[in-house]
């Protein structure tokens, strides 16, 4: 048998098996490539500390409530990774959670309308937020953070006006779109069923992937790899599930949004759009040389961040069974792109993964979540999520110069 | 100064008449004729604003000429579009490649032409990937690295490459070992032969004389915009060196002069 068509080449270190695997990896970090690694080291910190001070931190309750928080300000999050991929950023995502919010409690508490309907409507309004955005940028050639910028005050504005001198709106406890927000829970046989499908999925599409490689007389890894991988990540899963279990379980929202990143993941990975922002996010001279419509690319992605902000904002309208002012205001702008940057998608574009939105939320709501139970005031934990912001952006660029130094772009 | 010599085989595939452009007063371009046939290597060669970059620029489909016509494969085409003259089968690297440097050679060879865009075919575009650089016997590790960790060299190589995937029938090459070291220039100019050797017609454009002598087999050299003499490559230096400046007594000549009268 002739050696495998991709390698041929003597220069190439073979990293086979699970020693080769390690290797890779060590490589990799030590070359600035990060990863998950900053998130993960950052989780178990966390924990450590807010359990030591306050025991509660880790009572099963105390994390299913987490969960609730990171679905709203995830999915906002979710949509700040598209932006950063093609190298830009969106500033208004908090004003635009607060109008979607402050729609959805107008049309639907005061004007009668369907919730369907409210919801659709405030998604479609931040599509075409986005979409100016995007037109901003592209026919006029200002530059996303001015744009935002004034949409960030423009759209507060707005979110001010709808509301009116009354200021808030309640939505009514009993309804199916406040449940979802606030108690909706999965059935516990469900979730063990839904810890198990990651860990197949991964085994399948690994085994299939590697038969079709075998076949094309390309090198594949060996399966142990592909089963260990699968197999631990199902056992944590389901000690997860099992933990949250003895509280109230895994809410449906956080499903929602596990879901929604399970999407944008195979939209980036998988599909000619998500190669094409990740070119545009590199190199966006080259992109437009290789035939890609750069505008449009800037157009999804703005009008997808806009849309994903809006949905997060109504659902944090679920999760506080309220329209309010305050809704979006405050440091829900600053936490939704802390959680992508935090989770690894780069500030400079052309790196990260919807992924990064998931851990970067845990993180972010673990902190908030633990300054809350230590009954710091509102002044200290903007101080401590500044720094952590900071910390992780320092990670960021140290990381990006020995990537460049190593050759690793 | 020599007549064209015979044309490798049959009509060109590319011949360009009367080609003028005018920017306002200055004409960048006049009465250009240029002939490419299929499998020959054509180096078109002239000093700073000679016209090359122009030249370029009108068959790659970004300026319109003001005046003449091209033919490709014997029709009078338009070329008013970079996608036309791609369609047209002119493929184009410039100079700084525009390479996405967080992608990896397969994204890159594929950026724009990915195969079955909502489920992108890795295994497929890898295998042709690799086909079509073992074609080139191009040097490259791995296809799954970011284009950052490759040398200059090798970045021009997944250039070209990726410049023959739309199957083209010529294919323009500007200062393809201007950033090069001698080795990585040697692999370029074979792969240019190799190139040529598949029955493509290439353009290349350069300073370099050793690397023109090398590998043209014919030299076009331009001066002021205009056709200034077609040369084989068995064409001396000093000759090369005259057309391109426009007089026997220039700064280059006397320069060898001096050197040749020190030793």
């Amino acid at each position: 048998m002739t050696a495998p068509l991709d390698r041929a080449d003597q220069r190439l270190r073979a990293d086979d098996g699970l020693t080769g695997a390690l290797r890779a990896f060590f490589d990799r970090v030590r070359a600035g490539d990060l990863g998950m690694l900053p998130v993960v080291v950052g989780l178990v910190v966390i924990s450590a500390v807010f359990t030591a001070l306050n025991p509660v931190f880790l009572v099963p309750n105390n994390l299913v409530n987490l969960l609730f928080d990171c679905a709203t300000v995830g999915i906002i999050s979710l949509g700040v990774v598209c932006v950063l991929l093609v190298g830009e950023i969106d500033l208004s995502i908090g004003s635009m959670s607060g109008l979607a919010s402050a729609m959805v409690g107008t049309l639907w508490v005061n004007e009668g309308w369907p919730i369907g309907f409210a919801i659709l409507s405030a998604v479609l309004v931040g599509a075409l937020v986005g979409w100016i955005y995007a037109s901003l940028f592209s026919r006029l050639g200002m530059p996303s953070f001015v744009a935002t910028l004034s949409g960030l005050l423009g759209l507060l504005g707005l979110q001010l006006y709808i509301l009116g001198p009354t200021g808030s709106i309640n939505l009514p406890f009993e309804s199916p779109f406040v449940r979802f927000g606030q108690l909706m829970i999965m059935p516990h046989w469900f979730s063990h069923l839904a810890a198990l499908v990651p860990g197949v999925v991964i085994l399948a599409t690994g085994l299939r992937r590697r038969a079709r490689r075998l076949r094309a007389n390309l090198s594949a890894p060996a399966p142990t790899g592909l089963i260990l991988k699968a197999v631990v990540l199902s056992a944590a899963l389901e000690f997860a599930v099992w933990y949250l279990n003895l509280g109230r379980g895994v809410p449906w929202m956080f499903g929602l949004f596990v879901l929604l990143v399970v999407a944008l993941d195979y939209g980036l990975t998988h599909t000619k759009w998500g190669r094409s922002v990740l070119a545009v996010g590199g190199n966006r001279e080259a992109a437009r040389r290789a035939g890609i419509n750069v505008a449009r690319i800037h157009a999804t992605a703005f009008m997808l961040c806009a849309s994903l902000a809006a949905l997060g904002g109504t659902l944090s309208a679920a999760r506080l069974a309220s329209s309010s002012q305050q809704a979006g205001t405050g440091d829900v702008n600053l936490n939704a792109i802390a959680a992508a940057v935090i989770g690894g998608t780069s500030l400079f574009g052309g790196r990260g993964s919807a992924w990064s939105a998931l851990l970067g939320v845990i993180v972010i709501q673990a902190i908030s979540s633990g300054l809350t139970l230590l009954n710091l005031s509102s002044s200290l934990r903007y101080m401590i999520t500044g720094a952590v912001l900071a910390i992780a952006v320092i990670v960021d660029s140290l990381a990006r110069r020995s990537r460049i130094s190593h050759g690793r772009a | 100064m020599t007549d064209s010599p015979k044309s490798p085989r049959g009509a060109p595939i590319l011949s360009l008449r009367g080609i003028s452009k005018t920017f306002g007063a200055v004409s960048a371009l006049t009465d250009i004729e240029l002939d490419i046939h299929a499998g020959e290597v054509v180096a078109l060669v002239g000093d700073n604003g000679a016209g090359k970059s122009t030249l370029v620029k009108v068959l790659a489909g970004v300026h319109r000429p003001s005046a003449g016509t091209i033919r490709v494969g014997g029709q009078e085409v338009t070329l008013d579009s970079p996608a036309r003259a791609m369609q047209l089968g002119i493929a184009t690297v410039y100079q700084d490649l525009a390479l996405c440097e967080n992608l990896d050679v397969v994204a890159n060879l594929f950026l724009g032409h990915e195969l079955s865009p909502w489920n992108l075919d890795e295994v497929a575009m890898e295998v042709r990937a690799w086909t079509l650089l073992q074609e080139l016997a191009a040097r490259i590790p791995s296809v799954r690295e970011p284009i950052a960790s490759l040398s200059g060299g090798q970045r021009q190589t997944v250039a070209i490459a990726r410049s023959l995937l739309l199957d083209p029938r010529i294919i323009m090459l500007d200062e393809p070992t201007a950033a090069l070291g001698v080795a990585q220039t040697a692999e370029v100019l074979n792969l240019i032969e190799r190139v040529r050797d598949r029955g493509l017609g290439v353009i290349m454009i350069s300073h370099n004389m050793e690397d023109v002598r090398a590998v043209a087999d014919r030299i076009v050299v331009l001066r002021l915009g205009r056709n200034n003499g077609i040369f084989d490559r068995s064409a001396s230096h000093q000759e090369l060196v005259a057309a391109i400046t426009g007089a026997n007594d220039n700064s280059v000549s006397r320069r060898m002069e001096r050197k040749e009268a020190r030793t």
